[in-house]
């Protein structure tokens, strides 16, 4: 694995969420072709289930835009009721989308140089 | 089809508004945009998220006069005369739960301002509140037909009652609810008058609408990310123009000197903003489908779409119905210093034993975790508080269906301030009716859609 590196997504991807009632929609899109694969990869509905396993989706659903290097995941029952229920703070979860963005990816170092941002290496020490 | 014909020119159509409450001085770069480029131009306002007719009704039981978009005034006030004077048409949902009260709000501001009477059309067919419509919703809602008194119910309408005013002459398009990308689509329909069954440029249409919907989201309005996504001028960010030309495709771009930043990320983002499937975005217009979409750089802060198709329109459109369901309490209190965290889970607990049984409380620990815990704050009561922030502030909140009940919560926050854990301090309270919101589709053939012209007494006075 010396050939490897980890860094967080928000090195490989932007995204935005938005929300219909119950309902959150997540982007993910790389900020290169070459990050492509390895974002498909490992952004997967079981691995993004798994990261709002607190929240119980009822599905997570992937819809991949390779034309464009991004993906759409829509997650149901996830907003504590949506707007006009969640007692949350954040009742359009709008925030949720850098949960996804703090995800670790493992990634051939020699794509290093496609990433972006600082060259922190610092991964949230959390695991949820 | 074979033709001769020369294709019409492209069309130009700015937005200065993505939601109720955006910036009420972003109108005035786009029209001198629009003004300046000597196009066939619009202006749209895009001021209605799910929640928002639903309190413009509320509104309006208050006050018979109010129920449009509160702002209006002050969103139209410093553009009317340039876009009266220079035909940009305006369109807009800021009509809300009172089109015509909106109206007569904009026919009064030209009189004030000493402007020509404009034309203003009011589209109808949205309101499906009143008891007329009770049994077609009963029957589309089913178990889901609340018991309580209906709110608002409203039906996303489409573009054609938009279309048909504009081309009948209207200067101003005063809606409630329609589909937001129809706000774009009606005015492409009326100044290429394509087919309502060409369904790619119906499409395309749409997803530029869909670009422009949410005003700056799509020209660097949330979007910055210091050291990962820099957007210049923040303050002063450029409100978007999309270009449609009559392939239906579009180019977006902002006005020149303003702030903001418009690439293919920003673009992306956008595009794919509260999609569900990307094959089958659905409006009451068209089914567009983005899978084989372009977004591509055409210069400094211009991107083109391109690729979008579209599939026949939905047989059914979607209603938001709204109801009086209880009442939302909420209050915060702060804790600082040594063992700030543990005072304040200490102040959580007394509250819950004291409102044991009552009804769920959420609890958030600003500074530990606001927004990402569940309602069960299952990650406060994991968290480990000795590495907190020493400056935290606890939320609480539940709901109630009584009102007096749900006042329980924000008076046992305040009584922290003697019978609390030491040094707690800045008690905010809020209550609020809350809104419960059921969907459901309705065949299109039941719902009448069009336009009148508003009152011509308040426009000619």
């Amino acid at each position: 694995m010396n050939d490897h590196i980890t860094v967080p997504l928000y090195r490989l991807a932007h995204g935005r969420t938005g929300d219909k009632g119950n309902r959150s929609n997540i982007s993910v899109i790389a900020w290169h072709p070459a990050l492509w694969d390895a974002i498909c990869a490992q952004v997967t509905e079981a691995a993004v289930a798994a990261l709002f396993a607190d929240r119980q989706p009822r599905q997570v659903q992937r819809y991949l835009l390779p034309q464009l290097q991004a993906m759409n995941l829509v997650l149901d029952e996830v907003l504590d009721g949506g707007v006009n229920d969640a007692l949350n703070l954040d009742s359009h979860g709008k925030t949720l989308c850098f949960r996804v963005l703090k995800m670790p990816i493992v990634l051939p170092a020699h794509l290093q140089a496609h990433l972006v941002g600082l060259d922190d290496a610092a991964l949230p020490a959390t695991t949820e | 089809m074979q033709t001769d014909k020369t294709p019409p020119a492209p069309m130009l159509i700015g937005c200065a508004a993505g939601f109720s409450g955006d910036r009420v001085d972003a109108a005035g770069p786009v029209v001198q945009a629009l003004v300046a480029l000597q196009q066939p131009a619009f202006l749209i306002f895009e001021t209605l998220a799910e929640r928002t007719l639903a309190l413009a009704q509320l509104a309006r039981r208050d006050d018979p006069e109010a129920g449009y978009e509160p702002l209006l005034l002050e969103l139209l006030r410093p553009v009317l005369a340039d876009c009266l004077a220079h035909r940009i048409r305006i369109v807009s949902n800021f009509g809300a739960a009172n089109p015509q009260g909106a109206a007569r709000a904009i026919a009064a501001l030209a009189r004030s301002l000493g402007l020509r009477a404009p034309r203003i059309a009011v589209v109808q067919g949205d309101d499906l509140s009143g008891p007329a419509h009770r049994p077609m919703l009963a029957q589309a809602l089913g178990d889901q037909m609340p018991d309580q008194p209906l709110v608002s119910a409203n039906a996303y309408i489409g573009a054609r009652p938009i279309a048909e005013a504009l081309q009948a002459g209207a200067d101003i398009v005063v809606c409630g609810r329609v589909a937001d990308p129809s706000l774009v689509l009606g005015p492409a329909m009326a100044h290429f008058g394509w087919a309502w069954d060409d369904w790619d440029r119906l499409a395309r249409a749409t997803m530029a609408g869909h670009l422009l919907e949410c005003g700056t989201q799509v020209s660097g309005g949330y979007f910055a990310d210091p050291g990962y996504k820099e957007v210049p001028g923040m303050d002063q960010l450029g409100y978007p123009i999309a270009e449609i030309d009559d392939s239906g495709n579009c180019s977006i771009f902002k006005p020149e000197g303003t702030g903001g930043c418009i690439t293919p990320a920003t673009v992306k983002e956008q595009l794919l903003y509260e999609i569900h499937d990307p094959r089958c975005y659905l409006t009451p217009d068209v089914v567009a489908d983005i899978s084989q979409a372009q977004v591509l750089a055409e210069g400094e802060n211009r991107v083109r779409l391109e690729g979008v198709i579209g599939h026949p329109r939905p047989a059914s459109l979607k209603v938001n119905t709204c109801y009086a369901s209880g009442w939302f309490a909420e209050a915060e209190i702060s804790y600082a210093g040594p063992r700030a965290a543990e005072r304040a889970r200490l102040a959580a607990q007394t509250v819950a034993q004291r409102l044991q049984g009552i009804a769920p409380i959420r609890t958030d620990l600003i500074g530990v975790t606001s927004v990402w815990g569940n309602d069960a704050s299952d990650w406060l009561a994991g968290a480990d508080l000795s590495t907190a922030s020493p400056d935290v502030r606890l939320r609480m909140a539940w709901q109630h269906a009584d009102k007096a009940t749900a006042a329980r919560l924000p008076r046992e926050v305040n009584a922290l301030y003697c019978c609390g854990p030491a040094g707690g301090g800045g008690v905010r309270s809020h209550m609020r009716q809350r809104l419960g919101m059921v969907s459901c589709l309705v065949p299109q053939p039941l719902i009448a859609t069009g336009f009148v012209w508003a009152a011509q007494e308040e426009a000619t006075a």
